[in-house]
């Protein structure tokens, strides 16, 4: 053992004196340096000086010590996950289909989170467009009023409940029941899922199963044998509407806008445009994209589409039928000579909900050969399988007290159906009432039981939207609540035990599938979609026999000598639809493509109309019905309106759908007609003013382009003759003669080495759906306001489109002063034309707004970029000021924790909303301006991409979300630098010819192109 | 030595002495506060109140608490702000311009226009801060050294002009008007009893002897910032202006902005200073000092720029009529018969016609009708503002983006604040600090008082200040 030194620190410890053991007990052992040695007086104490040293000392480390910034943990994950890497994206192929709106879709999710849905270019059907509602839905996963499990009902209030419990008590009551259940659903595309409700019915005798959809296509169906037909708009050279909005939300929104847009497109080689005739009563989506719209009243429908048949059927040998004349011979004239030039490519397609109507259609299309071209009789449309007549017989049976058990799925009708009392008093007299609904809707509040669905991104399905092409939704994330998918529910109850998914796998198998299954399978999930494939088909429950003729003439005249007074139309918007997705703010927002109006159904009524009651805009009316049921809303002055009709849009008035959407508007169901097989989206009303005033809020308050530069449009006349001729430039003069105001300029122009990012917008393919501005909200992040900041004017949209009305008054034709002749432009036309214009940041190369900024907070990237720094800004709003095109908007307050916003902006305000982030995009703070960045993270993730290969980003692969969106391809984006990029490719051809500059002479220089709308709307 | 003719008008009446003057004007810094400037004072504090409550709402919710849009991001925010810095023009243009110039009847009214500069400038300053979004980062207009690297202001933009041009403006007449006021602090210190007052004027007066010494510094300091004040009178609204003119939103975008909006900003000016004058002579019974000779002659100014105002109208309307420009003809058309014509026309009315009405000498040389064609100016000044900024912005070129604007009540209220903060300051500075600057009026006393105190009783020759050296304390 060694012997253990020590080593002393000093003689004193050597020593060892007590002094030192002394001392060596405090702290410091000797006293500390700091007295001045200037005498032993002040020996002990500390001098000034020093005092003030240690003082500063202390104070300065306290203060060090203590500033300490809170530690934020991120914790990583125990066991990652496989292909989850935070920070990088993952894509599924899924689909949406709700409220009849069916889109095959790619779901965006960052760290198993679903952030954004985009188009699947795979699909035949939407072929990578997508709807506003599609891009939507994903807020609506998010959505706080789900039901976070099921639910029983006691007393009037409704107590949660286990799964296990749920599940006893409604088998014990199913095999007790007494009289026939019966399932009431809206339609179901899913084949899958028809086959689980074939099987649960079969369980249980009598059992029915009801399909009706809110605003029904049941005449169409029944005068087509049980289907909608597939029509196939791209084929269609000559196509008459009738009070159908078939780019809107009829059938297909998204599939026939991408058919339709097909012959709508023209360049200097291929200058052929379909011709489109509208006849409606409200000025629809549709209506606004038409060559020519002829207002009609809903009475004259039977009349004109009579009239129709009347005039092909002389010219093709048909049977010609006794109808009253219709009155427009011009249009009439014009559209009958267009059809019958193009017979084999002509198509007729009608809104209506009357049988008499769709017979003739039927009737007219096949005298036009339309079958086998312009609607393929192979491909019938399954998104509207609803019946009337059954629903209505099933509301009474159910008064009669003969249904035992009702389950409803996705199905609403004390809500949408306009015999909603009857519907209620039925529902008393039901012993057992189950609801699938996701929350306590209105129909869900009465029932026993809910047993909430997943969201749509939540579970595994298969869809059907049209025979031969079926799609697989997959699940996204783990059910964020204690929800069952209702085809797991239903098999439970039907006492199998297989889950959906692997009942799912064995129907593709057995209908699908040829070879390896497994490879199939997951190639299919892989795509999300199989197109033109040979399935079973649906029928639809329409088995009532088709009209006859001469009973279509009968009715024809039935109708229209019942007409007078007020005609109501019923429709729904694009927007809200059938008012199932109404608790999402996005789509509250998003302003109606034609009336700009947010937050708020309201009364359209004419010009005519509003100058002989003397209504202003925003007077109350209180509409009364012909069936007795009155609905108190603002009106708006709608141009386009057919004179002595107004229109009311359904999807408002919600009175359980969540905060959010919750006296939102007022109910318009009630006021559709009821008939004895059917539901008409019509009535008979009388009008009357209430004195009160309710402020409706759009997003734009003036409607004509006051004649001047920002859109342009020419003939296709005028096009085919000479394409340099159809846009106007504007020339400065110069000494030299006169110059594009670009040759013209006190500044240097940059210089761009690598990529210069540009945007071509086409007005002719535009259609105005604003499905774009979906899409830019859900990328960026943008702060949803709620009604009264939009009153306020202070939507936060990056992108908005821009529709204008023709005016009468012209400044150059104009016989009036020049004050009058600007006051009468402010003045919409009766029966407008109508243009639409996508607008957002320019990305000027000489940005006003860059110049003004006192601390350079925007400025420009050396990719033609013109950039927001978001941390700079102070936010004097300069820029916003100086912008011609008025893309800026400001945060003027804080949306992300001020209580004002609560209701509209939950996705910034709670953190389940927050879920549906986008992470890459700041989400901007109080105070400071944004704008659109043409979606910057996407182009930095796409060249990071492209550098990680080692190569330049190809075309096509940097989008923005927008031009992603676009059901039509109408936005084009891409690098100008590449010669042969599309962006380049279509400003090579269209310059000098349809490419202009909005605001041109200012010489801003944008990056943003926009290609003059073409119209052939002359009638020969 | 310039002849001035024995017709003129005495711009003293009264036959005041040199102590009359001292007399009259430290009798309200010395007696105490007379109820009618505490009842004031309670008015002024409760707006200033307002003013608190609406700044608060502004900074603790944002700038959405303004009626303010996204076509219109600038309404009354920015015509608060060039309506007070046009108010706060007349100040240094009395005490410099006129000083160069030596317009004499100047000397019993600068002290109190320059105490309105002040004021107005400090609550124009609050506006341009006000207004941003985020303004706790008001400082980054500043050109400060940093560690972010090259980050910079931005000297192409108007608003940094802006931000010079105020400072500097604000700076120079506060020093201005603090030197102009040492030389009577000392009079007050030297009067004064209390030992308070006797500490606090000593310590405002710096030590103020009288000695030939300090009058000859303070008669060369204040020639010195005269000369660098006067260029600042045309330079300040000169780069307000710019802030619309360099811009390019019709209405806005307007190569005559400078000139008109100096013009402007001396119009309303004089009209302020008309209107306080004419309460404080009353209040203070300072009648003998401010004479009608003195409004008559603001009032001539005042037709002079009112009529220069009204010829930029107008030659604006000729411009856009005759540059061919559809936006810039809309603009001016929907300015006039637009949804805010009456705005339009309540300027018109306010700056163009009622400043005629000083043609006619008795309207002229009346205190009730230049009191009310002085308020009249004020709010046509106002209104001009208004309709710049809002109706230019309220209709540019997209008419998808046009908007109306409606104020909030938190929108009155900081307008209406900073009235209550403006006459909070005014109404301490005429009970503290000497309304009338004294030593200047004395030395036009024998010159100009009509009472022949001079050794020279016919003589009327000016006397420039130098010439003075011993006052009476």
């Amino acid at each position: 053992m060694q012997e253990k030194r020590k080593y002393w620190k000093g003689l004193e410890e050597l020593e060892n004196t007590p002094e030192f053991i002394n001392n060596s007990l405090n702290e410091f052992a000797e006293f500390l340096p700091v007295k001045e040695k200037n005498g032993a007086a002040d020996k002990e104490t500390a001098p000034r000086r020093d005092f003030l040293k240690l003082m500063g000392f202390g104070l300065a480390a306290a203060t060090l010590a203590s500033c300490e910034a809170p530690v934020r943990k991120a914790i990583p994950y125990l066991h990652k996950p496989e292909e989850v890497d935070p920070g990088i994206a993952n894509w599924y192929a899924s689909t949406f289909f709700g409220d009849g709106d069916y889109n095959a879709v790619l779901v965006k999710t960052r760290e198993g989170r679903p952030i954004k849905v985009e188009g699947n270019p795979l699909s035949g059907v939407t072929r990578g467009g997508l709807s506003p509602r599609g891009q939507a839905s994903v807020l609506s996963l998010y959505d706080e009023a789900r039901l976070k499990g099921p639910v029983s009902k006691s007393g009037q209030t409704h107590k949660d409940i286990t799964w296990e419990e749920v599940d006893r008590e409604i088998t014990t009551k199913l095999a007790g029941v007494r009289g026939k259940v019966v399932l009431v659903s809206t339609t179901i595309i899913s084949p899958t899922t028809k086959q689980v409700i074939r099987e649960f019915g079969a369980k249980y005798p009598g059992f029915e199963h009801v399909q009706y959809d809110p605003i029904s296509a049941s005449a169409l169906i029944q005068a087509n044998g049980g289907v909608v037909p597939g029509y196939d708009f791209s084929k269609a050279k000559a196509i008459v509407g009738i009070n159908a909005d078939f780019i809107g939300p009829w059938l297909s929104q998204v599939e026939f806008a991408k058919q339709y847009i097909t012959n709508r497109k023209v360049t200097r080689d291929n200058p052929n445009m379909s011709k489109h005739y509208q006849f409606e009563t409200a000025l629809s989506l549709t209506g606004a994209n038409a060559d020519i719209r002829v207002p009609i009243k809903p009475s004259e429908e039977g009349v004109f589409v009579a009239a129709l048949y009347n005039r092909i059927a002389q010219a093709t040998g048909g049977q010609v039928l006794n109808t009253p004349a219709f009155s427009q011979t011009k249009e009439l004239d014009a559209a009958v000579k267009d059809l019958l030039a193009n017979r084999g490519a002509a198509l007729v397609v009608s809104g209506s909900n009357d049988l008499a109507v769709q017979t003739l259609v039927r009737e007219i299309n096949r005298a036009l050969g339309s079958e086998g071209s312009t609607i393929n009789p192979a491909a019938p449309i399954y998104t509207k399988q609803g019946n009337d007549a059954q629903m209505l017989r099933i509301i009474e049976e159910m008064n009669a007290g003969t249904v035992g058990a009702v389950i409803f799925y996705n199905a609403n009708p004390v809500y949408n159906h306009p015999l909603a009392e009857k519907v209620k008093s039925g529902l008393a007299k039901v012993a057992l009432k189950i609801s699938f609904a996701d929350r306590i809707d209105e129909t869900a509040a009465l029932a026993d039981y809910i047993t909430p669905d997943h969201h749509t991104l939540e579970s595994w399905n298969d869809f059907e939207p049209r025979k031969g092409f079926v799609s697989l939704s997959q699940p996204t994330i783990a059910p964020l609540f204690k929800t069952r998918q209702v085809q797991d529910s239903l098999l439970v109850w039907s006492g199998n035990n297989t889950n959906y998914y692997d009942y799912l796998r064995t129907f593709w198998q057995s209908n699908f599938s040829s070879g390896d299954f497994n490879a199939f399978w997951d190639k299919a999930v892989h795509d999300g979609v199989l197109n033109n494939v040979s399935t079973p088909g649906q029928t639809s429950g329409a088995g009532a026999p088709p009209m006859t003729l001469a009973a279509a003439s009968v009715a024809v005249n039935n109708t229209a000598k019942a007409a007078k007074g007020i005609e109501l139309a019923v429709y729904q918007k694009s927007t809200i639809g059938s008012g199932e997705m109404a608790n999402n703010p996005w789509l509250q927002e998003l302003h109606d493509p034609i009336s700009k109006a947010t937050w708020d159904n309201y009364v359209a009524i004419p010009q005519s109309l509003a100058k002989e009651m003397d209504i202003k805009q925003n007077d109350v009316l209180r509409v009364k019905a012909a069936n007795g049921t009155t609905i108190e809303l603002p009106a708006l002055i709608q141009p386009g309106q057919a004179k002595g009709t107004v229109s009311i849009a359904v999807g408002y008035g919600r009175t359980h759908a969540g905060k959010v959407a919750n006296g939102v508007g007022a109910n318009a169901y009630p006021l559709a007609t009821v008939t004895n097989n059917g539901i008409q989206y019509i009535n008979g009303v009388s009008i009357e003013k209430t004195g009160a005033e309710k402020p409706i809020a759009q997003t734009q308050t003036h409607h004509t382009f006051m004649d001047r530069l920002v859109v342009q449009e020419a003939s296709l006349e005028e096009y085919k003759k000479d394409p340099t001729n159809v846009t106007e430039y504007i020339k400065i003069a110069t000494p030299d003669g006169p110059q594009s105001p670009s040759k013209v300029s006190l500044w240097y122009d940059y210089e761009y080495k690598n990529h210069h990012w540009g945007m071509v917008i086409d007005l002719n393919s535009c259609i105005g759906c604003g499905s774009c501005v979906l899409g830019c909200v859900s990328e960026n992040n943008t702060p949803i306001v709620g009604k009264q900041e939009v009153l306020n004017r202070r939507d936060m949209f990056w992108l908005r489109i821009d529709r204008y009305y023709s005016s009468d008054t012209h400044k150059e034709t104009s016989e009036m002063g020049l004050i009058d002749t600007y006051q009468a432009m402010e003045e919409p036309s009766e029966n407008p034309q109508v243009i639409f214009q996508p607008m957002l940041c320019q990305h000027c190369n000489h940005a006003p707004c860059e110049t003004v900024c006192p601390v350079l907070a925007t400025t420009h990237s050396t990719e033609g970029l013109n950039q927001m720094t978001y941390n700079r800004c102070v936010g004097t709003r300069y820029c916003a000021n100086n912008c011609p095109y008025k893309v800026r908007r400001f945060n003027w307050f804080s949306y992300t924790d001020n209580e004002k916003f609560s209701v509209s902006n939950p996705q910034m305000q709670t953190d389940l909303g927050r879920m549906v982030l986008n992470p890459d995009v700041t989400v901007r703070a109080r105070g400071v301006i944004e704008k659109c960045s043409f979606c910057v993270q996407r182009i930095q993730l796409g060249k990071l991409e492209a550098k990680k290969d080692g190569r330049r980003p190809k075309d096509g692969e940097i989008v923005t979300a927008c031009a992603q969106s676009c059901p039509t391809n109408a936005i084009i984006f891409g690098d100008m630098k590449d010669p042969n990029s599309q962006v380049s490719q279509i400003l090579r051809r269209e310059d000098g010819e349809r490419a202009f500059h909005v605001l041109e002479e200012l010489n801003t220089q944008p990056n943003v192109t926009y290609l003059t709308k073409i119209r052939n709307s002359s009638i020969a | 030595m310039q002849h001035v003719s024995p017709v003129r008008e005495p711009l003293v009446t009264g036959g005041k002495t040199y102590h009359d003057i001292t007399e009259d004007v430290c009798r309200q810094v010395e007696a105490k506060p007379n109820i009618r400037w505490a009842i004031a004072l309670a008015v002024a504090l409760f707006f200033l109140g307002v003013f608190i409550y609406s700044v608060y709402r502004t900074l603790w919710y944002g700038i959405g608490e303004w009626g303010l849009n996204k076509t219109v991001d600038w309404a009354w925010d920015i015509t608060n702000f060039v309506w007070w810095v046009g108010i706060g023009h007349a100040g240094t243009l009395i005490s410099a311009v006129l000083l160069l110039f030596r317009q004499k009847w100047r000397s019993s009214i600068n002290r109190a226009a320059e105490a309105m500069t002040i004021f107005a400038v400090i609550c124009a300053a609050m506006f341009p801060v006000l207004h941003m979004g985020r303004p706790w980062l008001a400082y980054w207009v500043l050109p400060l050294p940093n560690t972010w690297g090259s980050l910079w202001v931005n000297f192409n933009s108007p608003l940094l002009w802006d931000v010079f041009a105020i400072s500097t403006y604000f700076s120079v007449s506060l020093v201005f008007w603090y030197l102009g006021l040492i030389p009577d602090f000392a009079t007050i210190r030297d009067r004064a009893t209390g030992p308070i007052a006797r500490r606090a004027y000593a310590l405002l007066s710096f030590g103020w002897t009288g000695s030939a010494k300090h009058w000859s510094r303070y008669e060369t300091v204040s020639l010195i910032l005269a000369g660098i004040s006067t260029p600042l009178v045309l330079s300040v609204h000169t780069i307000v202006s710019m802030d619309f003119a360099t811009s390019v939103i019709p209405g806005w975008h307007t190569t005559i902005f400078p000139p008109y909006f100096v013009a402007g900003a001396i119009f309303s000016g004089f009209a302020m200073v008309l209107t306080l004058m004419i309460i404080t002579r009353d209040v203070f019974r300072l009648k003998d000092y401010i004479t009608l000779e003195h409004i008559e002659s603001m009032n001539k100014i005042i037709i002079v720029t009112g009529s220069i105002v009204g010829v930029a109208y107008i030659t604006e309307f000729f411009i856009a009529w005759y540059s061919g420009v559809e936006y810039e003809q809309y603009a001016f058309i929907n300015r006039a018969t637009g949804p805010y014509w009456w705005a339009y026309w309540s300027m018109m009315t306010c700056n163009v016609i009622t400043p005629q009405l000083f043609w006619f000498r008795k309207i002229r040389r009346s205190v009730v009708a230049t009191f009310i064609i002085s308020i009249f100016v004020n709010i046509g000044m106002w209104f001009e503002r208004f309709v710049i900024i809002v109706t230019s912005l309220h209709r540019d070129f997209l008419p998808s983006s046009w908007a109306m604007f409606s104020p909030t009540i938190i929108d009155v209220g900081v307008y209406v604040g900073t009235l209550g903060l403006f006459f909070t300051l005014f109404l301490l500075f005429a009970k503290y600090f000497p309304v009338v600057n004294m030593f200047e009026v004395k030395t036009i006393l024998k010159s100009s008082s009509g009472v022949p105190h001079s050794h020279k009783p016919d003589s009327m020759h000016a006397h420039s200040p130098n010439n003075h050296n011993h006052h009476d304390k």
